[in-house]
């Protein structure tokens, strides 16, 4: 009687692991969803301009410091803002990385979105002023569950948008 | 409210009591089942480990394969492995319920339970790791969710998270990394289950063997029935939608999805705070610790032997006597029980003189104080036959046992009763002793029953002697609830005793006799 009281609590407690160990099944998605992901690392100007040194100032220097020009390592923030079907989904002011504020920018946001046809257009303003420097359009077919990265690469000419 | 879930813990553990016994119920030994499961998490995860490959492409093969293979061979393992660690968070978080119910949250156990925080943490982090290698789809999931939590706080220059966005971001060493992670935190955790036991002496880490054997054996019939399966492949190009989800690790990634990972940041710092610092707003008055008084103290070491919270350390004496040691006692550690009093070979009612000094005693308890209510009870216990009833503060309050012939006397801890008492009780009039102390395995101060009882057998020191009639010497062990169990065994004891009278009346030592008339 005692053996089998016990066994029925052992069977129990093991029963209760076994049930929550797979179940329920965790939504993540729903069935008419697909999500858009921000992921880029792009470094922004200098917050000033380099300055050319004068005759003067060169010749003060040192003769193996007489770099014609002077630079402040400081970069300007990078600001991107994307926008679905007109509604803007992300607006991000991505600061430089670094104690000096030297190293690139880097975003990463996730949003999921309903699945479907969209129109993306995405903006980059990465000079002194905040004057959009770049930006792109495109047209995706999202099935449920897909992905779109919108990635940015200067050198492939600005925005990257995979689905 | 903790009221209230401390009586329907009772409770539970009271219906417990009545299919495993006292001392086989799993409640009294959940710190001891969580270092078992993982124990036993350990052992199968070096039997996964063996065949696992730690490639981004070969890991989800490896697992698949384990999976697909017999059912008693590695899928065994595997599915053992996942299930006595969810096991463990449910044993640890039922543990840590528990301490905190029976208020060992502070005094002198905030280092126990200070020392038992981290493990919350650590254990985490371990399962959650353990789902990432098998590199499926919920690996991919976890490790998502994971790293966006991560990059919620300022920790790192460029977000984690960015390594998942598709295919060809994953890095090539990735699973390399997660399987150091994965051997690494474990490693941590039971670094730091050596730390949580530091201040216990002979902490209990093994539950008894019928609670491991069956243990063991239900996870074991839970694998071969419900045998972890494998899950479609990580595929960084699209999101995962439904998964089959291991819920006592993983709902903080549906926490963290439903919420914000900020707000998951919030929630497990507030959590960590507040298990932190319980030991300080829970404070509970503390007992004055026991004190060593020299002059009756021979080093020799019992006290020490005894003290269930390693408060007690044997140094070089300090008074010139021709002796190698001294006891001397750590009030910082000290749990007030008296158990080291009950040790004490100094701690005899036989020796002559009023007042009876012991080698260590509780100011607030001494075992001069226990002589004294024990010799006035003696000397008006009628009618015949006559018990005494020693208990201690934390089991049935003996009081309620109180009538003509039942002479009840509360102890700190029922360890604190040196065994000679018991001769002595009997010597001096009474027909026979019960000893009440907590339920089995449930001792406030850990070792209680098993010190107790291995004195009365005599088979530890100090040992109740041989010549004493074993017959007229009855434990009970029972909680607060159980007075009217004691009150009948009190009852069937006195039959028992009428049954078997004694033939001679008391059989007082003459120089005791002598120092009571005075
Ligand atoms: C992996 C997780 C854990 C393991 C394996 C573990 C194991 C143990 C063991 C073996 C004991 C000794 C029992 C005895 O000999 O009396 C113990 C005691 C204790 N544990 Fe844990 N524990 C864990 C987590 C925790 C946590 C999370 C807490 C609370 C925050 C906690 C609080 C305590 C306390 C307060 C005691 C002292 C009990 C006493 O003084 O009587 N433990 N634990
Ligand atoms: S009272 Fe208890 S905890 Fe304190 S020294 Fe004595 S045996 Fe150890
Ligand atoms: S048991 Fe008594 S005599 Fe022995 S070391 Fe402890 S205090 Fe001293």
């Amino acid at each position: 009687m005692r053996i089998a009281a016990q066994a029925v609590l052992y069977a129990a407690f093991v029963a209760v692991i076994g049930y929550f160990s797979t179940s329920p099944a965790y939504v993540h998605l729903a069935p008419g969803e697909a999500v858009v992901k921000l992921s880029l690392s792009h470094a922004g100007e200098r917050k000033e301009p380099c300055r050319t040194r004068s005759e003067a100032e060169l010749a003060k220097l040192a003769p193996n410091m007489r770099s014609p020009t002077v630079c402040t390592r400081e970069r300007v923030p990078v600001r991107i803002v994307v926008a679905i079907d007109g509604t803007t989904i992300f607006d991000v002011v991505a600061q430089p990385t670094g104690l000096a504020k030297d190293g690139a920018s880097t975003v990463y946001r996730r949003l999921t979105v309903a699945a479907g046809r969209h129109r993306i257009r995405a903006e980059l303003a990465d000079a002194p002023g905040g004057r959009m420097t770049y930006s792109a359009t495109t047209e995706v077919d999202l099935a449920p569950g897909r992905l779109l990265v919108i990635d940015f690469a200067p050198e492939a000419g600005g925005f990257v948008f995979r689905s | 409210m903790r009221a209230a879930l401390a009586a329907s813990l009772d409770a539970c553990e009271a219906a417990f009591d009545r299919a495993f016994g006292q001392a086989g119920n799993p409640w009294r030994h959940l710190g001891s089942l969580a270092f078992l499961l993982v124990v036993v998490t350990t052992a199968t995860g070096i039997v996964v480990y063996a065949v696992y490959d730690t490639s981004v492409g070969g890991a989800y093969r490896s697992v698949r394969a384990m999976s697909a293979g017999p059912p008693a061979g590695l899928a065994l393992a595997r599915s053992v492995h996942r299930y006595a660690s969810d096991a463990l968070v449910l044993t640890m978080i039922a543990h840590l319920a528990r301490e905190w119910l029976r208020g060992h949250a502070a005094g002198f156990r905030w280092f126990s339970w200070l020392s038992g925080v981290p493990l919350v943490a650590l254990v985490y982090a371990s399962g959650i790791g353990g789902y990432w290698l098998p590199f499926d789809r919920l690996a991919q999931l976890s490790l998502t969710a994971t790293t966006e939590w991560l990059d919620a706080l300022p920790l790192f220059g460029e977000p984690l998270a960015r390594n998942f966005v598709s295919p060809a971001s994953v890095p090539d060493r990735l699973l390399s990394l997660l399987v150091f992670l994965h051997i690494g935190i474990p490693l941590a955790l039971l670094a730091f289950i050596g730390v949580h036991l530091l201040r216990l002496t002979r902490p209990r880490s093994f539950p008894p063997a019928t609670i491991a054997a069956a243990t063991c054996a239900a996870l074991v019939v839970l694998a071969l029935m419900h045998p972890a399966r494998a899950l479609a492949e990580a595929d960084f190009g699209s999101e995962p939608m439904t998964v089959a989800f291991d819920w006592p690790y993983l709902f903080i990634h549906a926490l963290q999805y439903r919420t914000s990972p900020q707000l998951l940041w919030a929630a497990a710092g507030a959590a960590g705070l507040v298990l932190a610092v319980l030991p300080w707003i829970e404070r509970t008055p503390h007992a004055p610790a026991a004190c060593v008084d020299l002059a009756n103290c021979n080093g020799c070491g019992r006290c020490f032997a005894d003290c269930p919270y390693a408060a007690i350390t044997l140094v070089a004496r300090s008074d010139g006597r021709h002796l190698p040691r001294q006891a001397e006692v750590d009030p910082r550690r000290c749990a007030s029980c008296g158990i080291c009093a009950g040790a004490c070979p100094s701690s005899t009612p036989f020796r002559s003189g009023s007042d009876l000094a012991t080698g260590i005693d509780l100011p607030q308890a001494p075992i001069r104080a226990l002589r004294a209510s024990l010799d006035r009870a003696l000397e008006t216990l009628a009618p015949r036959p006559a018990i005494v009833v020693f208990g201690c503060a934390s089991g049935v309050e003996v009081a309620s046992v109180r009538e003509p012939g039942t002479a009840p006397i509360e102890l700190v801890c029922i360890a604190m009763l040196p065994p000679s008492f018991v001769e002595y009780a009997l010597r001096a009039g009474a027909d026979g002793v019960m000893v009440s102390g907590c339920r089995e395995g449930d001792c406030a101060y850990r070792l209680g029953h098993e010190i107790l009882r291995a004195r009365l057998e005599g088979s530890r020191e100090p040992r109740l002697r041989a010549r004493v009639s074993r017959a007229r010497v009855r434990t009970f062990w029972g909680a607060r609830a159980d007075a009217r169990s004691l009150s009948a065994a009190v009852a069937a004891f006195r039959r028992d005793l009428a049954a078997s009278p004694r033939a001679a009346g008391p059989s007082m030592p003459p120089k005791r006799r002598e120092a009571l008339d005075a």
